[in-house]
């Protein structure tokens, strides 16, 4: 059936090409398929029929309209943590990833024809290494989770021989899974390290013991997963050096407007996730990991994914960009690739840079505060009205997100009440551990005003007792 | 055709920057900054920076300028034909993105309670449904976030599958060498042996090469079929029983199933695990290298192995199930990449039972640019001359190069002043001087008449005068590259921080 997508769908079209081929028709290309797998019947795919596009859109928002969450007029309600958050995406964002050059395009493999893109992600590679504090920055992950499963991955390759992998026991649950998952065929071991009880941070003595030169690398996020920022950061990085292993730093892109990058800090490897940097939620995905290594010639020879790099025309007149250190890869190493990443996350990275480029260094280094405001601001919160609820670190330095414990009260059905007010808070703890009952995560972004947090913590005070305000 | 792209000598975002800092765009109000700023002066200092990240600060409308020229300066599938063999890039529909940019999908949170949420989840349900129903699998997921992560979460589910049975003496994976790089790479990061099997001259896998290679320790095959030369494995059904016999599984690389939508299905053809790409076959678009989406698909006797969580329903409400009893875990946090997820979703919609018009329209611009351009001299098929191709097709300059000293990489650079992108290059690395050419249902006889009249025009030229094409590309926004140079340990700028340095350096 002929198709407005499909231009040589028509049937005086197929005949002329057909004739010039010298074929009668077109099942005569599907010959060489053995009899019986050919179909016979046509496949129940769609809703019955081909729809045309206003059919589409009708049918589409219908079914979308089942959600009770309304988009970005319920954002502001929403408090839920875990990794992600709501965040702002500006319009300058949506208007350059929207442009059809960008997102209509493939891997830049000719990169002659390709050099706005190249340059965008150079320029995204380059903002990051600045944020992070290291040299080199690939052109992107899927997201946090696989980059920093492929960063475990590099430093076992790195340190050829060693078999311990030791994770923080606060990096988050499911990134964890990631890795236990991505290194399943590698015989190595994960180990946990645990946190402190008051201030949710990395236990650094309980390192120290577990630390042996067998251990490849140590993996530990700032903010981890309670939201807690890791203040002995380099401390950590120090004692995992001691015993010649390489520090993995797993750090929120937002909070580095205020804090040092990991890589000033020494971590030989950097991740984070570019959903904040203007790329939205997306329901999980997608999103694009980042992935930073210091320069050094054993680290960069095992990254893994796409790199941009500047060169000369071959008469050396201008300056141009072009992916580079291809050998790395699986489509010309194969078997004995760094990683089997192809398609990566190109569009959300640009995404990223542009965010970064409009807040430039001021508008980073004020959000970060006004992050970090809002914390304090809802921590104080909660104290003065009484409420029955308090950050299970008593100690810990909060950034984006709080860990709440509702001195045992079960968090589930807390959630489930707040629900009933139209506030979103979670994920409870008790979705990742069976311990912790009474605790939930909880979000804070610059899409909650003032109003919006005293609202919150109304809330909290009806369902948990406490001065509703 | 004539063609001149933008020349914009565009600065880097950080030679913009100027002594004058501008207002930047704000997120951070003053409130919350200042109690931050009090809340900062409390933590230890080591920590806490002392000045901003080395980031310009510029106006708005300067950063929209900078980012406007750099797209002038590229090539998508809304520019022109960009017949990259495997990579499939038809036209992306301007109704799929227009949907799924829907802030309800945007703003939607991975922790949301599902309840809340449940349009969304219909959705990625049934395109589920819909994807079986394609592959002639029984249950698919959307977990994996791109293709080769659906690779990865397929041989994991090949291994934990054969430990459960006791089968840990299989410890290989068996590969075409035509394959795509990431069959071996994704095998070998399962911890698996990597075995390769030549074709043969039909561009069938070698039969008896594979007998040869099967053994007791064989885990499964991994195979793309049609294959990437585009031809469609003909003995399929033999090596079908010839693995399952020897206790395999049959893993089918369906990141690009264009030439055979509703025609055939790796179901009928006994693969028990499928990938699908849905930024390829399912018109989600590149992004310029990402993100895209990936699907696994598997038998039934494999579905307790899936990644986790699956989208599941029950009676009338959709929501994520965890209980997936012997689950490999997880290849990616969440449950994948939902927004490309939805444009495919669009796209199927549109489309309906009659999807099959994809792939015959494909194979036939396919065979329509085969006949013609093996007329011209220099160039050759290699595998499987007499027979018709499917999804794409690969030429061979070998004799051009032999003949003129022109390379395929020459002919490419000829096609780009043309205003066409190259196709795929030097790949498979079993065709020598190799183009892989596929234009998806999306182009029009007429652009295909076009390229194949660029390609006769660049052959004449090869035997004419070969110098002029070594200064190929003129009409792009640059010459050509220095590959040396971007490579060479004492030149490569991978960033900023190196052009710094080096023009610090002198
Ligand atoms: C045949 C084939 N297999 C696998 C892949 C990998 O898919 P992805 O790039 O989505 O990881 C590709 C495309 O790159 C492909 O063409």
């Amino acid at each position: 059936m002929p198709h407005y997508w499909i231009p040589n769908s028509v049937k005086e079209v197929k005949q002329e090409m057909l004739k010039e081929i010298g074929v009668d028709d077109i099942e005569e290309f599907f010959k060489d398929i053995p009899e019986q797998l050919r179909l016979k019947k046509e496949l129940r795919v769609g809703f019955g029929k081909p729809l045309l596009e206003h059919e589409v859109r009708r049918k589409f928002l219908e079914m979308l309209s089942k959600n009770k969450f309304t988009g970005f007029t319920d954002a502001h309600r929403v408090f839920l943590g875990g990794g992600v958050c709501v965040h702002y995406i500006p319009s300058v964002v949506k208007a350059i990833v929207s442009r059809a050059e960008f997102y209509t395009a493939y891997t830049p493999y000719q990169p002659e024809i390709n050099q706005g893109i190249l340059q965008a992600f150079f320029e995204y590679q380059s903002l990051m290494a600045e944020l992070y504090g290291v040299d080199i920055v690939n052109a992107s992950m899927y997201n946090v989770s696989t980059a920093a499963a492929e960063a475990v991955r590099m430093a076992l390759r790195v340190k050829r021989g060693r078999k311990r992998i030791l994770v923080a026991s606060s990096a988050h649950p499911e990134i964890k899974e990631v890795i236990r998952t991505w290194v399943k065929g590698l015989n190595v071991r994960l180990e946990e390290i645990p946190y402190g009880r008051e201030d949710g941070e990395l236990d650094v003595s309980a390192l120290r013991t577990k630390l042996s030169d067998d251990v490849a690398a140590v993996y530990v996020e700032s903010p981890n997963f309670f939201g807690v920022i890791e203040r002995k950061l380099r401390d950590i990085i120090e004692v995992t050096h001691d015993v010649g292993a390489l520090a993995i730093v797993n750090a929120n892109p937002l909070s580095l407007g205020v804090f040092k990058g990991p890589g000033e800090l020494g971590a030989d490897i950097v991740v984070g996730d570019a959903q904040p940097l203007g790329v939205g939620l997306n329901y999980g995905g997608p999103s694009a990991g980042i992935l930073g290594i210091q320069d050094r010639r054993e680290l960069l020879r095992q990254l893994p994914g796409r790199l941009v790099g500047m060169t000369k025309t071959v008469d050396g007149s201008e300056n141009g960009f072009m992916l580079i250190l291809q050998t790395r890869e699986q489509h010309i190493r194969r078997e004995r690739a760094t990683s089997n990443i192809t398609t990566n996350s190109g569009l959300e990275a640009i995404a990223a840079a542009v965010y970064v480029s409009l807040l430039g260094a001021k508008g980073l280094r004020r959000l970060g505060e006004a992050l970090l405001g809002r914390t304090t601001y809802f921590l104080e919160t909660l104290r003065k009205r009484d409420v029955e609820a308090v950050p299970l670190f008593e100690k810990g330095l909060y950034f984006r997100e709080v860990t709440i414990s509702f001195k045992g009260r079960d968090a589930r059905d807390v959630i489930s009440q707040l629900e009933k007010h139209g506030i979103h808070v979670g994920p409870p703890l008790s979705k990742f551990y069976d311990v912790m009952h009474d605790c939930s995560l909880l979000c804070l972004t610059e899409l909650h005003s003032k109003d919006d947090i005293d609202e919150l913590v109304s809330k909290l005070a009806l369902v948990l007792g406490g001065e509703a305000g | 055709m004539k063609y001149r792209q933008a020349r914009w000598d565009e600065p880097l975002i950080f030679e913009l920057a100027s002594n004058q800092d501008r207002e930047t765009f704000q997120l951070g109000d003053d409130y919350f900054a200042r109690l931050g700023k009090e809340t900062l002066t409390e933590v230890a200092q080591d920590i806490v920076r002392k000045e901003g990240p080395n980031i310009p600060n510029l106006s708005e409308p300067e950063v929209v300028r900078h980012y406007t020229r750099l797209t002038q300066m590229s090539y998508g599938i809304d520019v022109g034909v960009v017949p990259l063999g495997s990579c499939t890039m038809k036209y992306n529909p301007k109704i799929c993105e227009d949907l799924a940019n829907d802030d309800r999908i945007t703003y939607a949170h991975p922790y949301m309670n599902e309840e809340h949420l449940q349009g969304l989840l219909e959705m990625l349900y049934t395109l589920q449904e819909w994807l079986a129903e394609l592959t002639g699998m029984d249950v698919c997921s959307l977990h994996p976030p791109a293709g080769a992560a659906g690779e990865l979460a397929g041989v994991l589910i090949i291994r934990e599958y054969l430990q459960d049975k006791g089968y840990t003496h299989k410890d290989e994976i068996l590969v075409p060498e035509s394959a795509h790089g990431t069959n071996p790479a994704s095998a070998a990061m399962a911890g698996f042996k990597v075995v390769h099997i030549p074709a043969d001259e039909r561009g069938n896998t070698d039969l008896n090469a594979l007998k040869a290679a099967v053994s007791d320790r064989t885990a499964g095959i991994m195979l793309t079929n049609p294959s990437t030369l585009g031809l469609f494995e003909e003995k399929i059904t033999e090596v079908s029983d010839l693995i399952h016999s020897k206790g395999g599984l049959l893993y089918y690389d369906g990141a690009n199933l264009n030439g055979i939508l509703g025609i055939a299905r790796p179901g009928d053809m006994g693969f028990d695990i499928v990938h699908l790409n849905l930024h390829k076959t399912f018109a989600a678009p590149h992004g310029g290298g990402g993100p895209g989406a990936g699907a696994i698909c598997v038998k039934k006797e494999l579905a307790d192995y899936l990644p986790k969580p699956l989208v599941r329903r029950e009676g009338s409400m959709y929501y994520l199930d965890y209980n997936v009893r012997k689950s490999i875990g997880r290849i990616t946090w969440f449950y994948g990449n939902i927004v490309p997820a939805i444009k495919s979703f669009i796209y199927l919609m549109m489309l309906g039972p009659e999807i099959r018009e994809v792939a015959e329209v494909a194979v036939l611009n396919t065979n329509y640019f085969m006949k013609k351009i093996k007329e011209l001299p220099g160039i050759d098929l290699i595998y499987g001359r007499e027979r018709w191709r499917k999804h794409e097709v690969v030429i061979s300059f070998e004799n051009l190069h032999r003949e003129t000293g022109v390379s395929a990489e020459d002919v490419a650079k000829a096609l780009l002043d043309r205003g066409i992108h190259a196709p795929t290059i030097y790949f498979p690395l079993t065709v020598p001087e190799a183009h892989m050419v596929e234009f998806t249902e999306s182009e029009s006889k007429r652009t295909i008449d076009e390229v194949i009249n660029a390609y006769k025009d660049i052959v004449r030229q090869a035997y004419e005068d070969p110098g002029k094409l070594k200064g190929a590309p003129r009409n792009t926004s640059v010459g050509r590259l220095d590959v040396l140079r971007a490579n060479h340990p004492r030149t490569l700028a991978p960033t900023y921080k190196y052009v710094r340095k080096r023009n610090i350096n002198g």
